[in-house]
């Protein structure tokens, strides 16, 4: 058989080797410095007590240093693999460099555009997928991009047989892209500001289906696809058993996309989609716990080697990550796990055994083999990545064990009770004070997996250093295996096209479907935002302002809105969340996690001068508090100019705003802005301190209205019964 | 919550399509070889050719 030359694309995959040292050293940075915010809430205060900087905040920080480590750190990474290892097993070139050089750079750009709008505030508030709309449209286009890539190259392969990895990519490739199309449909009412299509409990569903599986297909799929082919490459031992990885495969794609509902239990969403969730999520541990010991056993009389060799050290403890990680996800989605877990720094801890073990240290092994590769030396210093490996690990631990404790701890004292009916810790504040030197823990466990890194970044251009600097693209051959006639043969030419058409029909069905899904969605919607509770009504316009600031704020990211209906949580924050509450919610804002109280029903509950005095300095009111201070949002004026232009947007997705309201919605919203003023100068502390000034056009004004807001509807209703 | 035939009925078309793929791999004999692929992969790396260090963006496809 005649063999062929041509050439593998190495370039590509340095580029992505450099972007994910880059953002990995950038996004735990981020990831140390929210860390320390938890022990120190006064750190960025750099400008003064008075002055904090509002780009600085944790509720913005947050969302960058997640955003940062998953799509920039591990979405490199994952690109770095997928480049190398898709090239080798299809023994073809990538099917465009162009394409390549978009995708890297159109990715690397986004990356920028969302470290810029992040701190700006510009936030879409749901979780790992914060971005706004102009940058949502980013993703997709580089997302078709690196779609026509990977399965261009699939198409003039060399080799007939696809291997599992493969397979792990395709599956990325497609879900990714549906799910994230799906979880973003968005009504812009400006530039860099959108609404969720959905509302409330279904906001909620569509979010966490897409939340779920953002780690399903973006942190587990390719990952465990970069194992099945670095793990053997750098053991040089087949896999265990490829049949196995075959049924791990299939089983996973088709299990993972129902396990979505476990991160909603208890709350409003019907009972028989949460229990589906859950009996999906359990069967899980079958594929993944089959893959994490396919994994290891693949180095069955192999172990000398771990020995020796610092990659298959971070491999393994990697795998092991996996095997924990998938472990933790069954049992917490029992519901009676989930009540404990839920809202707890426990599932904080949890995501970071995967994010730290599983993701960080499979993309750091592949890193130290690819330098070794790509630059043809061997590895700078052994040692020092021994050390990385070693600090990494000591890090995984400081960080997972103190959050285990912090979360068994915070659920334990926010359920208990005295004879007497009470709640022991009636202040929620106490049980945040127990376990700040678990936080402080956790920053050491950051610090010292962030020194590791530091350590391959060094170790990664000392090797690149004294590599062969000269080849840019490594001049390689490979034998042409000759693409037997019924497939991609010269000769089998019409019958290549015809298959291309086969799955091209697939392509452009599904592509239709979603399409007309697209339209049809908002209908459906707007049907269903018909009230279910009659006093539930839209937000004023003030109030509207509020939320649009509470989200920039990303005080979700702290803040739970859903109580769930245990006799603790009513005790604490009062009568349970009802679905009808949420349905003028565009998006929803349960959060997921509790470090501080849940605000569901705070409305009501404090006078205005407390809000104001809590945002200011949030110690003043609350002792021993973490919460930063807010104080720009009394200087910043209320930026009310696209007022009408939002409220349109929320008709158009079923809220009813007549247009007679819209047209006045300006002096509405005034109104409603004097009378907060008026209640604000009734304190005599007050008038001393901004009697002068002009209160009722700040931003502080429009979150005290939504705050009073939230979670009153119900309680007029209560009251006209009575 | 109606959204929930929607991310059902999307969750049912990609399990649909991922099925109809199962389907064509099985037939096409990808899963037939269940020991060659895992052992192949191990012996697929370059072959460096002495002669090819000028041209290294000359990249030839195939067809």
């Amino acid at each position: 058989m005649e063999k062929e030359q041509f050439y593998y694309d190495n370039k590509i995959v340095k580029m992505f080797l450099w972007a994910t040292i880059l953002w990995g050293v950038v996004g735990m940075l981020v990831g140390l410095l929210v860390a320390l915010l938890f022990v120190f809430p006064g750190l960025l205060e750099f400008a003064g007590a008075d002055n904090a900087i509002s780009w600085l905040s944790f509720g913005r920080l947050r969302p960058l240093h997640t955003n940062a480590v998953i799509f920039a750190f591990v979405g490199n990474g994952i690109f770095l693999g997928i480049y190398y290892s898709t090239q080798r097993l299809l023994k073809a070139r990538m099917f465009n460099d162009v394409l390549s050089r978009i995708h890297f750079w159109g990715w690397q750009a986004i990356i920028v555009a969302a470290a810029v709008t992040l701190p700006l505030g510009l936030t879409s508030s749901k979780e790992y997928a914060e971005l706004e709309w102009p940058i949502d449209i980013m993703v997709v286009l580089i997302w078709v991009v690196f779609g026509i890539n990977l399965i261009g190259t699939i198409l003039k392969r060399r080799q007939r047989h696809i291997y599992v990895a493969i397979w792990f990519y395709i599956a990325t490739l497609i879900t990714i892209a549906v799910l994230y199309i799906f979880n973003n449909l968005e009504m812009p009412v400006s530039a860099f500001k959108s609404y969720s299509v959905y509302s409330g409990v279904q906001d909620a569903l569509v979010q966490w289906w897409y939340g779920h599986n953002a780690v399903a297909f973006f942190l587990t799929t390719p990952v465990l696809g970069l194992m099945y082919y670095f793990v053997p490459k750098v053991a040089n031992r087949p896999v265990y058993s490829y049949r196995l990885s075959i049924i791990h495969f299939w089983t996973l794609i088709f299990l993972y996309i129902w396990a979505g509902p476990h991160h909603l239990l208890y709350t409003a969403l019907p009972e028989w989609a949460q229990n589906l969730g859950t009996v999906f999520s359990i069967m899980l541990i079958f594929p993944s716990w089959g893959g994490m010991i396919n994994g290891l056993l693949t180095l069955r009389g192999a172990w000398d080697k771990v020995r020796e060799n610092p990659v298959l050290k971070f491999f393994v403890v990697a795998i092991t990550g996996y095997g924990m990680a998938t472990f933790e996800g069954p049992m917490l989605s029992f519901k009676n796990l989930n009540a404990i877990g839920h809202y707890t720094d426990w599932i904080v801890g949890h995501v970071h055994i995967g994010a730290l073990a599983w993701n960080g240290f499979m993309v750091a092994g592949i890193v130290y083999w690819l330098a070794e590769k790509l630059w043809k030396t061997p590895l700078y210093s052994k040692k020092l990545a021994n050390t990385h490996f070693w600090l990494g690990t000591m890090g995984i631990l400081f960080y997972a064990i103190p959050l285990y404790i912090a979360g068994f701890t915070q659920a334990l004292m926010w359920k208990e009770f005295n004879p007497d009916g009470t709640l022991v810790y009636g202040n929620f504040l106490e049980t945040v004070t127990e376990v700040i030197p678990m936080y402080a823990m956790r920053a050491i466990g950051g610090t010292l997996y962030l020194t590791g890194f530091v350590l391959l970044a060094i170790n990664i251009i000392k090797t690149a250093k004294a590599g062969s600097t000269v080849e840019d693209e490594l001049a390689e051959a490979a034998p042409l295996k000759k693409i037997s006639g019924k497939r991609i043969a010269g000769e089998g030419w019409h019958t290549w096209l015809e298959r291309r058409t086969v799955l091209f029909t697939i392509l452009t069905t599904i592509a239709i479907l979603i399409g007309g899904l697209v339209e049809i969605v908002p209908l459906i919607l707007v049907k269903s935002n018909i009230p279910t509770i009659e006093s539930v009504k839209p937000y004023t316009p003030l109030e509207l302002e509020g939320r649009d600031i509470y989200i920039r704020e990303g005080c979700n990211n702290c803040h739970s809105q859903m109580i769930r209906p245990f006799r603790s949580e009513v005790e604490r924050y009062g009568e349970y969340s009802k679905a009808g509450e949420y349905v003028y919610d565009f998006p929803f804002l349960w959060g997921s996690r509790r470090t501080g109280p849940d605000v569901h029903r705070v409305g009501g509950k404090y006078n205005d001068n407390w809000h104001f005095n809590h945002m200011m300095d949030p110690r003043s009111t609350s002792p021993g508090s973490i919460m930063p201070r807010y104080s720009w949002l009394i200087k910043n004026d209320m930026n009310a100019s696209n007022l009408e232009s939002k409220m349109e947007g929320l008709v158009k997705l079923g809220v009813p705003y007549s247009p007679e309201r819209i047209s006045s919605a300006k002096q509405e919203l005034l109104a409603q802005a004097k009378q907060v003023e008026e209640n604000l100068r009734q304190d005599p502390e007050f008038v001393k301190n901004y009697g002068s000034s002009n209160i009722q056009n700040k931003e502080i004004v429009a979150l005290i209205a939504y705050l009073q807001r939230l979670g009153t509807d119900i309680k007029a209703n209560k009251t006209a019964l009575k | 919550m109606e959204v929930i035939y929607i991310t059902i009925g999307v969750s049912i078309v990609v399990a649909i399509f991922f099925f109809i793929i199962f389907i064509k791999t099985v037939k096409s004999g990808q899963y037939e070889d269940t020991y060659t692929p895992s052992v192949r992969m191990l012996f697929d790396d370059e072959l460096v050719t002495e002669s090819d260090k000028d041209k290294q963006k000359n990249s030839q496809s195939t067809k």
